[in-house]
C-alpha cells in the first residue's frame, strides 16, 4: 500500500480495515439504514448502504482490485451509521470502498478541482464579480460540464469578494479573558462572512472572547471524494493550527459550518484512519458546533436570553452531517427561547447535495430526486425562509425551493438585536 | 461542567417503550431527552399491538389471556401492569394515532376479542389492535381471497393461499406484474410506489383485471409510507372489495408508520429525541443513578436526570448480552438481572421453538418496575424480566403500556417531590 503503514499517528490500512470490518459482524441484515438511506431510496444505482456495505465488504480483500463500484453512488450522508441499532459503522466502510476505487480508477481532474475550497476561494475572492458571472453564465457552465464534469445547473454559490478573516483581523473585540477559538471553515472564509461575523457578535455578546486562528480546509471535500492522503495532510495542518490555541484545558473550538466541525470530531479519525493522532484527538475533543455550544450554556444558565421577539415563521432543516453529532438538534431548542418565532421541523431527510456529490455531473439528477421530499415539505410549510446549520445544504435548498437560506445563528443574532434593528 | 445537559427525565431507547414513556412525559410537561442508539424494534415488527396471543393456547380473548399470564408467573409484567393500564395504554395510543402525522388511519380492536390475521406463509396470527389496513384480514371475515404479489421479494401469494386453504378459507395467489424501480425493491420502495396516486391507478386496472367476483384481496403490507389511509381507501373503493395488508419481512412498513406516529407526539408535546448516541454508562450516588453517559461524536455527552427511563430492549437489541463465559449482564447501566438462569441451570433447550429458559431474563424491578438498586430508574418494554414475549405474542402490549406506566410513575413522584422540595 502506498500509505498508512509506519506513519506516525495512523493506522495503518489493515489496522484501520480491522476497526471498521470489527462492526460489520455485528450486522443482522435487519435492513433499518436501507429505511433511511436517501440515495438508495431515489436511484437504483446504489443498491444501498447494506448491500454496499455490510455485504460487498465481505468480497473486499485489501489487495485484490475492488469487486464492487455502485459504492460510488453513496453520497456519505453517515444516516446509515446514524441509524444502525447495532452499532455498524457502515458509511465509513463505503468511504474506504469508495477510496479503493479512487486508488484503483484514479481520481477525475474534476474532483482535484472541486475538493479544494481554499484554492477556489483564493482564486475566486479577488476576481469575484468575473468569477461570479462566470458562475452564472450559461455557455461558461455547458463548457464546464462538458470539460470537467460538474453539472451545469449544480447550485454554485457567490464569492463575497472578501475574506472573512481579514474582517477578524482587523478589528479588536472586548478582552474578556474567556477565550474561545472559532473555526470558520471555508465557506464562512470566501463564501459567506457575514455568517462569521454574527458568530463572533453572538459569541461576545455572551461575554467570549473570541481568537481566529489562521485556519484553512478541514479535508471533508477531498475525503468524500476517497482522496485520502490529500485529506489527511489536510485536517492534520489544521489541527495543528487549532491546537496551538488551545492554551489551557478550558478552551474549546467553536465552528458554525456543521460537517466541517463532525469532520474535526470524529470523520477524519474514523474514516482517514486518525485515531491515534495526539493532536487530533485532542482537537476532536474540544470542538463543538455553535448550536451545541450554546445550548450547553444555556443548560448552565450561562447564555443570555435577552432576545426579542421575532414574529416570523421558519422551516429547519437538520442536515444529515449535523445529525451526524448524535447530538439531537439543539438549533430547535433555541429557536424555542426566541418568542413570536414559528418553527416548522423539517422531517424529511437530506436535501441531495452532500457536499459535492449533487455538483457531480452524473449525480445532479440523483441530488435533486433526494431533495424533492424534503424541497416538497419546505414549499407546503408556508415559512418564507430556512434555517439550516450547512452551508452546502443552504445552497441546494435555495436552489430547490426558491427560499432564503440561513444559518440558526442568523435568527440568534438578530433576537439579540445585533443586526442593529433594535 | 462541560459536555452536560440537564432534563426533568432522560428516557433510554427508542422503540415502542421508550417512545411512548417520552411522549407521555412531554405531555405531562416534563423537559425529556429521548436518548436512541440506533432505530429498533417498530422497523422489524409488523406495527400490531399484541398484548397476548398463546398462553400457550391460542388467545381469543386477550383481557382474558393477560390474566393467564399474571395467574401463571406473578413475576410477569402484566401483573404489575394489571390490566386497567394496559386499557389506558390502548386508549392513548388510539388518541395519538388519531391525532397523528397521517390523515384518517387509525388501529382498530381492544382487549376483548383477538383478530386472526394471516402472515405472510398463510398461518393465522392472533393480534390485538391492529392497523385499519390489516383489519379485513380477519379470517372471521374472510370468505373467498386472492393474495396478490407485486413482485416484492420473499412473499410468495401461492403459499400463503395454500396455507390459507389448509385453514378453511377459499384461497388463491396471484402476481401483478407491476413496474418496480428496480428488480428487487423491498417493502419500503413498493410502498412509495404506492403513495403515488397515478402509479397506484394503474396497478389497480390491472389487478382488477385478474380478480374473481366475492373475492377479497390480500397485498403484502406496502399501501403507502406517506399516507396509508388514502391507499388503503382507494384501493377499496376502485376494487370495489375488502383490501387489506398482510406483514412482511422487514423494513416494515407498518411499523415505520408506528415509529413515526409515536416519534410525531413525542416531538408535538415537546421532547427532544437524540438518534444515534448510545448510552454506555451510569453514574450514581447510594441507590440512585445520577447521570448517564452517551457517546456523541467527539466525546461523552452526560445526561443528568433525576429520573430515568431504562426502554433499552432486550437481547435483540443489545442491551442484554451473554457472553462467551456465560455471564449475562446489562451492557447500558449494568444494573442487576432478574431470571437467568444458576449456573448449574440450563440456559437454553434444544428445540428452538420450546421455552428458552434464558427468554426470560431481564432488569431486576420491584412491582412498581423501579430497578432493583436504582429507585429513580423506571425499567420498560423488553428490558423487563419475567415474559417470553415472543412466544406469548405479547411484546408490544408489554412495550406500550409499561412505557405508558413508567412515565405515570415518573410524572407522579415529580409532582410530590416539587411538593416536597417546596416545603422544605
Amino acid at each position: 500500500m502506498s500509505w498508512g503503514v509506519g506513519e506516525p499517528g495512523m493506522a495503518g490500512d489493515g489496522v484501520l480495515q480491522e476497526l471498521l470490518r470489527g462492526s460489520l459482524d455485528h450486522c443482522v441484515k435487519c435492513t433499518i439504514c436501507e429505511t433511511a438511506c436517501p440515495v438508495s431510496n431515489a436511484t437504483p444505482l446504489f443498491p444501498g448502504p447494506k448491500y454496499a456495505g455490510p455485504q460487498a465488504e465481505r468480497y473486499r480483500v485489501a489487495d485484490e482490485p475492488s469487486v464492487e463500484w455502485s459504492v460510488d453512488y453513496c453520497s456519505g450522508c453517515g444516516v446509515c451509521s446514524q441509524v444502525c441499532p447495532q452499532g455498524v459503522k457502515i458509511a465509513e466502510i463505503n468511504a474506504q470502498a469508495r477510496n479503493k476505487i479512487k486508488r484503483q480508477k484514479g481520481v477525475p481532474l474534476r474532483d482535484r478541482i472541486i475538493t479544494r475550497p481554499t484554492w477556489l476561494g483564493r482564486a475566486g475572492t479577488p476576481t469575484a464579480p468575473i468569477a461570479n458571472f462566470s458562475l452564472g453564465f450559461r455557455p461558461g457552465r455547458v463548457l464546464a460540464e462538458k470539460l470537467l464534469g460538474v453539472h451545469r445547473d449544480a447550485p454554485a454559490p457567490k464569492f463575497a469578494g472578501r475574506r472573512f478573516s481579514r474582517w477578524a483581523r482587523g478589528r479588536t473585540g472586548p478582552r474578556t479573558g474567556r477565550r474561545i477559538v472559532y473555526f470558520h471553515g471555508c465557506g464562512t472564509e470566501y463564501y459567506e462572512p457575514w455568517e462569521g461575523e454574527k458568530v463572533v457578535a453572538v459569541l461576545e455578546h455572551n461575554g467570549f472572547e473570541v481568537e481566529v486562528p489562521k485556519q484553512d480546509c478541514c479535508g471533508l471535500p477531498l475525503q468524500s471524494s476517497g482522496l485520502f492522503d490529500d485529506a489527511r495532510k489536510v485536517v492534520l495542518r489544521l489541527a495543528h493550527a487549532l491546537a496551538e490555541h488551545l492554551h489551557d484545558e478550558d478552551t474549546i473550538i467553536v465552528g458554525n459550518a456543521t460537517s466541517c466541525t463532525l469532520m474535526l470530531k470524529r470523520e477524519a479519525r474514523e474514516i482517514l484512519g486518525l485515531e491515534d493522532d495526539p493532536t487530533l484527538k485532542l482537537v476532536s475533543e474540544r470542538t463543538y458546533d455553535i448550536c451545541e455550544l450554546l445550548l450547553e450554556l444555556h443548560d448552565r444558565g450561562e447564555l443570555k436570553t435577552d432576545f426579542k421577539p421575532i414574529d416570523e415563521t421558519v422551516a429547519y432543516h437538520a442536515p444529515c452531517q449535523q445529525q451526524g453529532h448524535y447530538m439531537g438538534k439543539p438549533a430547535l431548542d433555541l429557536f424555542a427561547l426566541i418568542p413570536g418565532l414559528e418553527v416548522k421541523e423539517m422531517t424529511a431527510r437530506c436535501c441531495g447535495i452532500a457536499g459535492t456529490y449533487g455538483l457531480k455531473a452524473e449525480k445532479y439528477d440523483i441530488a435533486m430526486e433526494v431533495g424533492q421530499p424534503l424541497f416538497e415539505q419546505i414549499r407546503g410549510s408556508g415559512a418564507p425562509t430556512v434555517a439550516c446549520d450547512s452551508e452546502t445544504c443552504r445552497w441546494q435548498i435555495t436552489h430547490g425551493t426558491q427560499r432564503p437560506s440561513v444559518h440558526p445563528i442568523d435568527y440568534l443574532h438578530r433576537a439579540y438585536g445585533l443586526d442593529g434593528s433594535a | 461542567m462541560r459536555g452536560e445537559l440537564h432534563f426533568d427525565a432522560v428516557v433510554i431507547g427508542g422503540g415502542t417503550a421508550g417512545l411512548v414513556a417520552g411522549a407521555r412525559l412531554a405531555e405531562g410537561g416534563a423537559r425529556v431527552c429521548v436518548v436512541v442508539k440506533g432505530v429498533g424494534s417498530t422497523h422489524l415488527a409488523p406495527g400490531t399491538i399484541d398484548v397476548a396471543a398463546y398462553t400457550p393456547g391460542r388467545v381469543d380473548e386477550p383481557r382474558r389471556g393477560l390474566e393467564q399470564l399474571v395467574a401463571a408467573r406473578p413475576e410477569h409484567p402484566y401483573a404489575a401492569l394489571g390490566v386497567d393500564t394496559v386499557s389506558d395504554a390502548l386508549q392513548w395510543f388510539g388518541e395519538r394515532v388519531a391525532g397523528g402525522p397521517f390523515p384518517g388511519y387509525r388501529y382498530v380492536g381492544d382487549l376483548e376479542r383477538n383478530h386472526m390475521l394471516p402472515t405472510a406463509v398463510g398461518g393465522l396470527r392472533p393480534s390485538t389492535v391492529v392497523p385499519e389496513t390489516m383489519a379485513g384480514g380477519d379470517a372471521a371475515g374472510l370468505t373467498r381471497v386472492c393474495i396478490v404479489g407485486a413482485r416484492l421479494r420473499d412473499f410468495h401469494p401461492s403459499l400463503c393461499a395454500a396455507n390459507l386453504s389448509r385453514a378453511g378459507v377459499v384461497a388463491r395467489g396471484i402476481d401483478v406484474d407491476v413496474q418496480l424501480q428496480r428488480a428487487d425493491d423491498n417493502s419500503l420502495g413498493l410502498a412509495r410506489r404506492f403513495d403515488d396516486p397515478a402509479w397506484r391507478a394503474a396497478f389497480a386496472a390491472q389487478l382488477a383485471l385478474q380478480l374473481r367476483d366475492e373475492e377479497q384481496v390480500g397485498l403484502p403490507a406496502v399501501l403507502g409510507v406517506a399516507d396509508p389511509h388514502a391507499v388503503w381507501s382507494d384501493l377499496e373503493r376502485r376494487l370495489g372489495r375488502r383490501v387489506f395488508e398482510i406483514p412482511t419481512l422487514p423494513p416494515s412498513v407498518p411499523g415505520m408508520r408506528l415509529f413515526e406516529i409515536l416519534r410525531s407526539a413525542l416531538r408535538g408535546a415537546g421532547g427532544r429525541i437524540v438518534l444515534g448516541s448510545a448510552v454506555v454508562g451510569a453514574e450514581r450516588e447510594g441507590g440512585r443513578i445520577t447521570a448517564v453517559r452517551a457517546e456523541a461524536s467527539g466525546r461523552e455527552v452526560r445526561y443528568v436526570a433525576p429520573w430515568f427511563v431504562l426502554a433499552s430492549g432486550g437481547f435483540a437489541s443489545g442491551a442484554l448480552e451473554l457472553d462467551s463465559e456465560w455471564h449475562t449482564v446489562d451492557r447500558v447501566l449494568g444494573l442487576p438481572l432478574r431470571g437467568v438462569p444458576g449456573p448449574d441451570k440450563p440456559r437454553f433447550v434444544a428445540d428452538y421453538f420450546e421455552e428458552q429458559p434464558l427468554a426470560r431474563a431481564g432488569i431486576a424491578v420491584d412491582d412498581e418496575l423501579r430497578a432493583e438498586g436504582a429507585d429513580n430508574v423506571v425499567v420498560a418494554g423488553a428490558a423487563l424480566p419475567g415474559a417470553a414475549s415472543w412466544r406469548e405474542g405479547s411484546g408490544e402490549g408489554i412495550a406500550l403500556a409499561s412505557g405508558y406506566h413508567a412515565a405515570r410513575v415518573v410524572l407522579a413522584a415529580a409532582g410530590t417531590g416539587a411538593e416536597a422540595t417546596a416545603t422544605a
